[in-house]
């Protein structure tokens, strides 16, 4: 079974956020980076299959050349080889011109499954996987916490909401967006790290016609959350007028009575 | 191509006090390659997720969880990694190991047991081992199936290791050793394996063996420490104990070759955990003094915190600097060696810069437990909170592998011993500046431009006083000089500095050469602040040691040389540690 995992790169957790000079993204220059969480749980996924049936792991990203320690780390933990996306600018794309880009890197490569984790931990926007599948024209199943593929179809168990859970049965080649948390990911051995210096890792350059002309969607600011929620005193030290004006607020702003 | 091949350039152990170094030739941590990135990520992964949450279980004394972490980092290859791969290792570089050794530094007990497992026990097997014992014991060690320990210390035998009254007597049908006596401090001596043990055969022959534990080796029971409480520390009595003559390590007799060698390991080795040890502290005291308020403002914008926040981070800088510039030496040194005895020559060289490594970062990783303490504030008292166990932890690292005193005098000891033996041209070049100084025209030191350029000055003009005081001593004691405890701790602090001070100005040219100086900005102030504190403390080392061996007419030009070498004005060091500071603060974490 051959599995491509296509895996992002974000701002570490704990990096303190700077907005941007035209408020449009985070300041880059002196943050560090991290795998994307759910990204990592595709992996684990993938290379548990792969345990279990044989076939290859290709991981598959995209942007700068910082990109190669996310790589570099998938390739130590057992990924097979690699794709890499090649572009300054590929991280800023919006879902579609990026789902493009990635699927035309990895269409020739004829995948049995795709995985990847549910959304990116830095836009969140949850689509780029989903429009993979589309442009591949495969089907597919998001916030994926299970899965069985003993035989040539796909069993996969999805995460509803308030606790509900589905089982889904799909053909392959499918792609799958993985949940985070669902397994212990593996550690990258020395041993591990010390062969990934030689598999490949394959560098390829999306076409302008993928990722210019006019963006379907852009970011027009970005902003820390707003404090909306102030506190208030009341009564003014004054227990029996503050305990009325709560009263009153609890009736006219909050009615609860 | 010629048939002999070329022979590599070694730098000689100690000759940073004599010689000129380029930026270029010194090893930093900006020159680890991706895999070396990812080794330390690995470690810390390892330690932040399953060494560390299990601290207070590992407090309680629990080895059976002990000896599974022991072998979960055995998977990860964390153990095997210096040993050779035909017996079960990685074979990796030293820095490798070096890095391990370091991000395990994060849990100071949990150190301290691999210290003992891929560290002191095992390293004497690796270089003294027979190939039966080689090929017994390194697989099962490497993959953690047994546990190593390093008994030398006796209860009347600690830095006077040769005085140890442990026995060893050769079995009748000579097949095997008969091993007697009792050993003391032995870390993992409650639940060890495998123990490499120092006796003397016949009575005077002290000799190292492999001793597997059996009916007749007992443990005592677990010591009451301080701290590191989350490692095994007995006693251990041998009564009878047997070991094939194949377990002998190295030659009997040569026992004091093979502890002296190992501790030179285990004090590199000591420095790099201390080294990951205060980084983590930085990070933990960043966090803090930004979350908490006083005042109606986080304590960490006072500059009371900043000044605290900036002096640690620059003791770990300058730290993490003399551990990789030193490790850079060894690896040059041991790289392609064929043999062990080669290999050994390598770290043996750097005996003193070893020493440096265990004196310094040992004290800079008790000044950052102390100063977290501090920040932490009535919480940094309590040990529901991280300081106070940080605090008791760090404070071992300044007895063991040789107390700081011993290890003090080990550094002009070492030094003196390469110069007397004529490895080290010390004397021509101590000879030389004497005359110098004792010339009426003593010509003033060069004027540089560039980068740090008043630094670079300050660390020169280091050495010369390192060397003049070396010298005078030289001269006035003579082979006496041994005797001279007080003179030679005060010249080792001189070249612990002058080591430290030009081993920070080329690391920090190195990067500004890479990134430019606009990029270096906060570790050029490092580096300024650190230079212009360390030349004041040398001053005051110089006038005490000085002062103590000579008098008169001499002592006054020696003080005037002095006063010469180490002119210079003030900075604004103030200034200087807010910056410093307001990195850490921005980053929340030690950003160096």
């Amino acid at each position: 079974m051959k599995i491509i995992v296509l895996m992002k790169q974000v701002a570490n957790k704990d990096a303190i956020l700077r907005i941007n000079k035209d408020a449009t993204w985070i300041e880059e220059g002196d943050l560090s980076y991290e795998v994307n969480e759910s990204d990592g749980y595709a992996l684990e996924e993938a290379l548990r299959l792969k345990e279990k049936h044989g076939g290859e792991v290709v991981v598959c990203s995209m942007g700068p050349q910082r990109v190669k320690a996310v790589i570099k780390d998938a390739l130590a933990r057992g990924a097979d080889r690699a794709i890499h996306v090649v572009g300054d600018e590929l991280t800023r794309l919006a879902p579609l011109p990026a789902a493009r880009a990635l699927a035309e890197a990895i269409r020739a490569e004829q995948a049995d499954l795709i995985m990847t984790g549910l959304q990116s931990d830095d836009n969140g926007y949850g689509q780029t996987g989903v429009i993979v599948a589309e442009l591949l024209g495969l089907p597919h199943a998001t916030i994926v916490i299970e899965l069985d593929a003993s035989d040539d179809k796909l069993r996969v168990k999805r995460e509803l909401e308030n606790g509900w859970y589905q089982w889904y049965e799909m053909p392959r080649p499918a792609l799958l967006t993985i949940q985070s948390g669902i397994s212990q990911i593996r550690y990258a051995t020395l041993k591990g790290i010390m062969a990934a210096k030689k598999k490949e890792i394959r560098e390829v350059a999306p076409t302008s016609d993928m990722t210019s002309g006019a963006p379907d969607q852009r970011i027009t600011k970005i902003y820390f959350p707003q404090k909306t929620k102030q506190t208030q005193f009341l009564g003014d030290g004054d227990a029996k007028a503050g305990a009325a004006q709560l009263a009153e607020k609890l009736r006219t702003e909050a009615r609860v009575f | 191509m010629s048939a002999v091949a070329e022979e590599k350039k070694i730098i000689a152990g100690g000759s940073f006090l004599i010689e000129e170094r380029t930026p270029e030739e010194i090893f930093t941590p900006e020159d680890f390659t991706d895999e070396h990135r990812m080794i330390a990520e690995t470690t810390r992964e390892f330690v932040d997720n399953e060494v560390r949450p299990a601290t207070e279980e590992l407090e309680q004394h629990n080895w059976q969880l002990a000896r599974e972490l022991i072998r979960k980092a055995a998977e990860l290859g964390l153990i095997g990694v210096n040993i050779p791969e035909e017996y079960g290792g990685l074979g990796l570089d030293q820095t490798s190991g070096a890095i391990v050794g370091e991000m395990m530094g994060r849990s100071a007990s949990f150190a301290t047991t691999l210290g003992a497992q891929s560290g002191i026990g095992l390293t004497p097997i690796i270089y003294f081992g027979t190939e039966a014992a080689k090929q017994k014991y390194l697989p099962k060690i490497a993959a953690g199936e047994l546990i190593t320990a390093y008994a030398l210390t006796e209860a009347g035998s600690g830095s006077d290791a040769m005085a140890a009254k442990a026995t060893a007597r050769l079995s009748a049908d000579g097949t095997h050793y008969v091993l007697n006596g009792e050993k003391m401090w032995i870390t993992n001596g409650g639940f060890a394996d495998v123990f490499v043990v120092f006796a003397k055969v016949d009575g005077d022959k002290f000799s190292g063996f492999i001793v597997e534990r059996q009916p007749g080796l007992t443990s005592g029971a677990e010591e009451h420490k301080m701290g590191i409480k989350g490692s095994s520390t007995t006693a251990l009595v041998l009564s009878d104990v047997t070991t094939p003559v194949e377990n002998l390590l190295g030659e009997v007799g040569k026992g004091a070759k093979i502890a002296f060698n190992i501790l030179n390991f285990g004090r590199f080795k000591l420095g790099s955990m201390c080294s990951g040890g205060m980084k983590l502290m930085i990070r933990e005291a960043v966090r803090y003094a930004n979350e908490r308020h006083q005042f109606g403002r986080p304590i960490s914008s006072f500059g009371a915190i900043k000044a605290k926040l900036a002096e640690m981070a620059i003791r770990a800088w300058v730290g993490e600097t003399l551990v990789y510039r030193t490790l850079g030496l060894i690896e040059n040194a041991i790289s392609g060696a064929q043999d062990s005895e080669a290999k050994l020559r390598g770290i043996e060289e750097y005996a003193a810069e070893c020493s440096i490594i265990k004196v310094a970062l040992s004290e800079s990783c008790d000044f950052v437990a102390d100063e977290m303490v501090q920040i932490y504030g009535g919480y940094g008292y309590s040990a529901d909170y991280p300081a106070e166990g940080a605090y008791r932890d760090s404070r071992i690292n300044r007895i063991f592998e040789g107390t700081n005193e011993i290890n003090r005098m080990l550094i002009p000891g070492r030094i003196m011993k390469s110069a007397l033996s004529g490895k080290l041209a010390l004397l021509p070049a101590a000879q030389k500046l004497m005359d110098e100084v004792l010339s009426p025209t003593l010509g003033a030191l060069d004027e540089d431009a560039g980068v740090l350029a008043v630094e670079a000055k300050l660390a020169a003009a280091a050495k010369k006083v390192a060397l003049m005081t070396l010298g005078t001593a030289v001269q006035k004691y003579m082979t006496a000089l041994a005797g001279q405890q007080e003179v030679l701790m005060g010249i080792a602090d001189i070249i612990m500095d002058a080591y430290a001070m030009e081993s920070s100005v080329l690391r920090a040219q190195k990067l500004v050469a890479v990134q430019g100086e606009e990029q270096s900005a906060r570790h050029l102030d490092m580096v300024s602040v650190f230079c212009h504190d360390a030349i004041d403390r040398i001053e005051t080392h110089a006038k005490q040691t000085l002062a103590a061996m000579s008098e008169g007419d001499e002592l006054r030009t020696l003080l005037a040389a002095l006063r010469r070498f180490t002119k210079r004005t003030p900075i604004n060091t103030v200034a200087a540690r807010q910056r410093i500071a307001d990195v850490l603060i921005k980053a929340n974490r030690y950003a160096y």
